[in-house]
């Protein structure tokens, strides 16, 4: 009991940060009807700006925790913003209205790139980091003396993506900029006759995808102190996993997603073995498409006949 | 967000282009800050190693240069002014050589980025300042495209003669043959893709594992059984096909993206079965010691002969050149590719090969034509699996070690590449993709940093350039009036006058 | 309706609910053999989703879909899509033209003959290495869709990509498409939608063809009532998913219940010759494609 409860702690902050990446699919998706295949490297991307910025508040002195978290979160999220918004510019904009392969091998390409950019530019080694945040509650202990911890850090990722998954469905559901995302989402050519700049949401949806994917790649720097060049394909794979099992352009669905397959990789890896930790988390969404091809909290597409 | 009419002056405005010019160094300036500017460092300071910084901010300021001065050029090429442009371009290039810069990426980039300026003002300056709109311009890369198609009837057999007697022309050494016997294996991984995604068009992003399969199963095969590589290798196909199906049978019923990333994911779980089954697969470790083909069983390639059996060497009274077996390969994959080709171009006339296309063109009309569209659709995975354990023992037998390194998802995204920039369909374009995507790079093997990064962007550029791949045009699989039909022009005449007659 | 005629489709009590929103509640009639049978209606009455129940795209929430071919029974709802058309022998068209655009003219007509040429092929077996029994086959295959296409006068257009050909030309190709596969009814969706009225004359003259020379039952759902006034046999109007009339085209034309469903309570015009008139006119105007209603 005491075991099972500290992998539901561990599950759910691993499937927090994939839930956060899962929703820069889905809203790309949702959107434009693409799989942005580079979505994995702007996560990568973001957790190398954490490692830059962590390193620069210690330079700059600033040794206070919550307020270097909060300036390595800030500007992190803005230069890894910067990359959604360049990738979208010029890697899947000229090739809007031609056929999905084309936008889908574009994205391909762009995650290659990216990776030996990023290689080039930071070096191939694994980045290691010292913890920030330590300690924890110790949240009930067994006879045998385990204790199941919840670290500090977990309850930061925890409330953190709890605090922006409220606040971005507030900004789905109230704001203008999310109306006009919803309207580009059920129709574009009526969206633009209605006076919405198609061009401009785009955009916007790709800064918002990488800003949450930066701050996925702050959490698990923070989280497991060690990141490389090439974290974002499977991270990546899972978190689109992640958004297909929930339901495919669906922000509620996504984080679902992602928790579930948190959950199946802390579960299994515990109770059954690590090395195939992968393998469960793709069967079971084999699975899930087999019996419900459109996810968890996915409406029905009838066949448009 | 910016207008697109050429020649319009009023787009010189000296706000507008501070303010464009302006954005762009901003974003430059956004993208480069932290990631160029700001370079982590192992600092090993005695107890392990720590994470420094260093910078590198000379970079950063002369990429926001570049960038802030082409998208200046960009501005006056838009309104109508190409000499300055090109001349720009020029300068551009030229002084990113001589002056000492930081690095060696920043005088590529000058140059590169010079070069296409200067191009692009030239093309401006040509068209008389006429922009083709994009329709048009892929229009006429059509028409280039069927006047190819039709040069292809001859091109095609010229090439494979040309393959045929390479390895005996005069600058054909050892190097040239083995590149050219890496194009060909994934020359043939196109193929059997392109029955997967070019014909029916499914999205296969797992394609890589079945090419693991056929590798693995031929390695187990040839060590356990002992079995020969003539022997191996249908059996490798079958092993490969069965995965095919197995795969296929519970997930073909998905639509296009599902199927992507069920695909992809099956990529990676047989990568990761292959990693971690140790006792089978040796795990990251691989086979090693592979046995090699022998020369169809008559002789083998190695300098001395295991008792009971003759050299190829001996058998033909040669000198012994490790180069024979090479070329004993090449052709070994050029015949299987060939293979493959013949029954691809075969099965497209067939009932089939049509229900592959008719269902990559509308498969709700392929259900109201009553075909079962799981049944065809397995069928393109199955071969295309087939194909895909060809090439994998091929692959195994030629490197004498495998491991599940060679597996990796970058392997499927090249052949996915090599498909769709060949243009969907193209048998030829297939050939000229692995060209350009395998070839080039092995050429420029000593830039090997730089290698998958131009990779990863040349695909970016030349999808953009060419969405619909390189050869898109499509030949009809039959014709009723024979290749010299009836034109347009020829039956509306014909109609009119059968009009003005009644 | 006449009880000597063989009844070739007969729906009972068809409902298809998606959700909350019942697009069709409870709809009943028969289809004649070698009869042209007409579902009339105003837009979003459910004639096409009728349509999508018959040829298996949607799986009617209650109701039985009896279709009778050569004496025996089929219950379309219980079979998969692909049965119906192969082995009930039920074809269809589309509202919004499916072509496989960038396949020649004729190769559209063998994917359509696909079950018989890939029996013929021993499953692409005997194909690759081009038997002659295939061949012979193919060859058949080849005649009756050149029959077909001289019968819609798009012969010498038969190595063209059906998608460049213009726009009438596309809907008669999609009906021969379906006459390919040999069906015993051919269910069509707005053939004459965007024609104009000559193309408009040469479908009517299709159709009667169709059902007297290759004694194929037809259902037809139309808009343009020059043509089913002139062609049905048998004409059924639905109305926000319910059958409001059933009969032969006069007496469709003459119900009450009818005209009130096409202009309104107050009106007492004799509607359908109004609305041919009005709809002819405005097909004059162009070619225009007509934008798809799913």
């Amino acid at each position: 009991m005491e075991y099972f409860l500290q992998q539901l702690i561990n599950g759910l902050t691993l499937g927090a940060i994939y839930g956060l990446i899962a929703i820069g699919y889905t809203m790309v998706y949702g959107i434009i009807g693409m799989i942005n295949f580079a979505h994995g490297d702007i996560y990568m991307i973001g957790a190398f700006m954490a490692i830059i910025w962590f390193l620069v508040t210690g330079l700059l002195g600033i040794t206070w925790v919550p307020l270097a978290i909060l300036v390595m979160l800030v500007l992190s999220m803005i230069f890894t913003a910067t990359y959604g918004w360049t990738i979208e510019r010029f890697a899947y904009k000229p090739l809007r209205g031609s056929q999905r392969l084309a936008a889908l091998i574009s994205a391909i390409g762009m995650s290659i790139f990216l990776e030996n950019y990023v290689q080039l530019l930071q070096g191939a080694r694994v980045k290691p980091l010292q913890p920030m945040v330590q300690g924890g509650i110790a949240v009930m202990e067994r006879a045998d003396g385990f204790v199941v911890n919840l670290s500090y850090l977990q309850i930061i990722i925890m409330a953190l993506t709890l605090a922006l998954m409220l606040g971005f469905s507030q900004l789905i559901s109230r704001t203008e900029l999310g109306r006009r995302q919803r309207a580009c989402e059920q129709d574009q050519t009526m969206a633009a006759l209605l006076g919405v700049d198609v061009d401009r949401t785009i955009s916007i949806t790709f800064v918002i995808g990488a800003a949450l994917a930066a701050v996925a790649g702050v959490m698990v720097t923070l989280y497991y102190g060690v990141i490389d060049f090439y974290i974002g394909f499977l991270a990546g794979l899972k978190a689109f996993t992640a958004a297909v099992l929930g339901g495919i352009g669906s922000i509620t669905g996504a984080m679902v997603g992602g928790l579930l397959i948190g959950l199946i990789e802390a579960y299994w890896s515990a109770y059954f073995s690590v090395e195939y930790k992968d393998v469960a988390a793709f069967s079971i969404l084999v699975l899930v498409l087999i019996f419900r091809p459109y996810g968890i909290l996915g409406k029905p597409e009838i066949e448009k006949v | 967000m910016r207008s697109e009419t050429p020649g319009a002056f009023s787009d010189l405005d000296p706000r507008t282009i501070l303010k464009e010019v302006g954005f762009a160094g901003l974003v430059a300036l956004g993208l480069t800050f932290a990631m160029v500017g700001l370079r982590t460092v192992d600092s090993n300071t005695g107890d392990g190693a720590v994470l420094g910084i260093d910078t590198r901010f000379a970079d950063v300021a002369w990429t926001v240069a570049l960038v802030m001065v082409g998208r200046f050029l960009l501005i006056l090429d838009r309104a109508g002014l190409p000499i300055p442009v090109i001349l720009g371009g020029i300068a551009m290039a030229v002084v990113t050589q001589v002056i000492p810069m930081p690095g060696t990426v920043l005088p590529v980039f000058g140059l590169i980025g010079g070069g296409v300026l200067a191009l692009k003002g030239v093309l401006t300056l040509v068209r008389h300042r006429s922009k083709l709109t994009a329709q048009e311009r892929d229009e006429a890369m059509d028409r280039a495209g069927q006047r190819f198609q039709k040069l292809s009837r001859y091109l095609g057999p010229a090439l494979a003669a040309f393959a045929i007697v390479m390895p005996f022309l005069p600058f054909a050494d050892r190097q040239v043959i083995d590149i050219a016997t890496l194009i060909l294996t994934y020359v043939m991984l196109g193929w059997g893709l392109n029955i997967v995604v070019g014909l029916a068009g499914l999205l296969d992003l797992g394609y890589v594992a079945f090419y693991a399969i056929g590798a693995y199963s031929y390695a187990l095969l040839a060590q356990t059984f002992g079995f020969s590589f003539w022997l191996c290798l249908p059996l490798a196909g079958i092993l490969s096909a069965f995965g095919g199906l197995m795969l296929g049978f519970p997930v073909l019923r998905l639509r296009g993206d599902y199927l992507a990333i069920v695909t992809l994911g099956f990529g990676e779980m047989v990568r990761i079965i292959l990693l971690n089954w140790y006792k089978v697969t040796g795990g990251p470790d691989g086979i090693s010691g592979i046995p090699r083909p022998s020369f169809f069983g008559f002789a083998d390639f190695a300098r001395h002969a295991p008792p009971g059996s003759t050299t190829f060497h001996e058998l033909f009274g040669l000198e012994y050149d490790t180069l024979y077996r090479v070329i004993f390969l090449y052709y070994l994959i050029l015949a299987l590719a060939l293979l493959v080709n013949f029954v691809t171009m075969r099965v497209r006339r067939l009932p089939i090969g049509r229900a592959w296309e008719a269902l990559r063109e509308d498969d709700i009309a392929c259900q109201s034509l009553g075909i079962n569209r799981t049944n065809v659709k397995l069928a393109a995975f199955t071969t295309g699996a087939m194909f895909a354990g060809f090439a994998g023992s091929f692959f195994a037998t030629r490197q004498g070690f495998i491991s599940p390194e060679s597996f990796t998802f970058i392997e499927s995204a090249i052949i996915l590449a090599i498909v769709v920039l060949g243009g969907m369909g193209s048998q030829l374009g297939v050939v000229f993709a692995s060209i350009i995507l395998i070839g080039m790079p092995e050429w420029f093997r000593d830039l090997e940093q730089y290698r998958m990064l131009a990779f990863g962007g040349g695909m970016v550029l030349i999808m953009i350039w060419r969405p619909r791949g390189l050869l898109a045009h499509r030949d009809p699989t039959v014709l009723l009036h024979g290749r010299g039909g009836p034109a347009e022009s020829e039956i509306r005449a014909e109609q009119q006058a059968a009009e003005a007659a009644s | 309706m006449a009880s000597d005629k063989t009844p070739l489709l007969e729906v009972e009590h068809l409902t298809m609910r998606f959700g909350g929103l019942v697009a069709v509640d409870d709809v009943s009639f028969v289809a004649a053999d070698r009869e042209i049978t007409a579902i009339i209606g105003p837009n979003g009455a459910g004639k096409t989703t009728v349509f999508n129940c018959l040829t298996g795209f949607y799986k009617p929430t209650v109701g039985m879909l009896r279709m009778t071919r050569n004496g025996s029974e089929f219950l379309l709802e219980r079979m998969e899509g692909h049965a119906i058309a192969r082995v009930a022998g039920v074809a269809r068209t589309f509202q919004n033209i499916r072509l496989f655009a960038n396949m020649s003219v004729l190769e559209n007509l063998l994917v359509a003959q696909h079950n018989k040429l890939q029996l013929a092929s021993a499953f692409s077996l005997a194909g690759v290495f081009g038997f002659k029994g295939y061949r012979k086959a193919e060859r058949e295959a080849i005649d009756q869709a050149r029959y077909w296409l001289d019968r819609i006068n798009l012969l010498a257009r038969a190595d063209f990509s059906a998608g460049n050909l213009p726009y009438g030309d596309q809907r008669r190709l999609e009906i021969a498409r379906a006459m390919c596969t040999g069906p015993a009814m051919l269910c069509l969706d707005e053939p004459a939608a965007g024609l104009n009225p000559r193309e408009s004359g040469d479908l009517n003259e299709l159709l009667t063809f169709i059902r007297d020379e290759h004694k194929t039952g037809v259902l037809l759902i139309e808009h343009d009532m020059s043509v089913v006034m002139k062609i049905s046999d048998h004409v059924v109007v639905l109305d926000y998913g319910r059958k409001i009339s059933d009969g032969s085209p006069a007496e469709v034309r003459a119900d009450p219940a009818v005209i009130r469903a096409y202009l309104g309570e107050e009106e007492d015009e004799d509607l359908p010759d109004e609305i041919a008139a009005d709809l002819a006119g405005k097909q004059e105007a162009g070619t225009a494609r007509p934008e798809g209603q799913g």
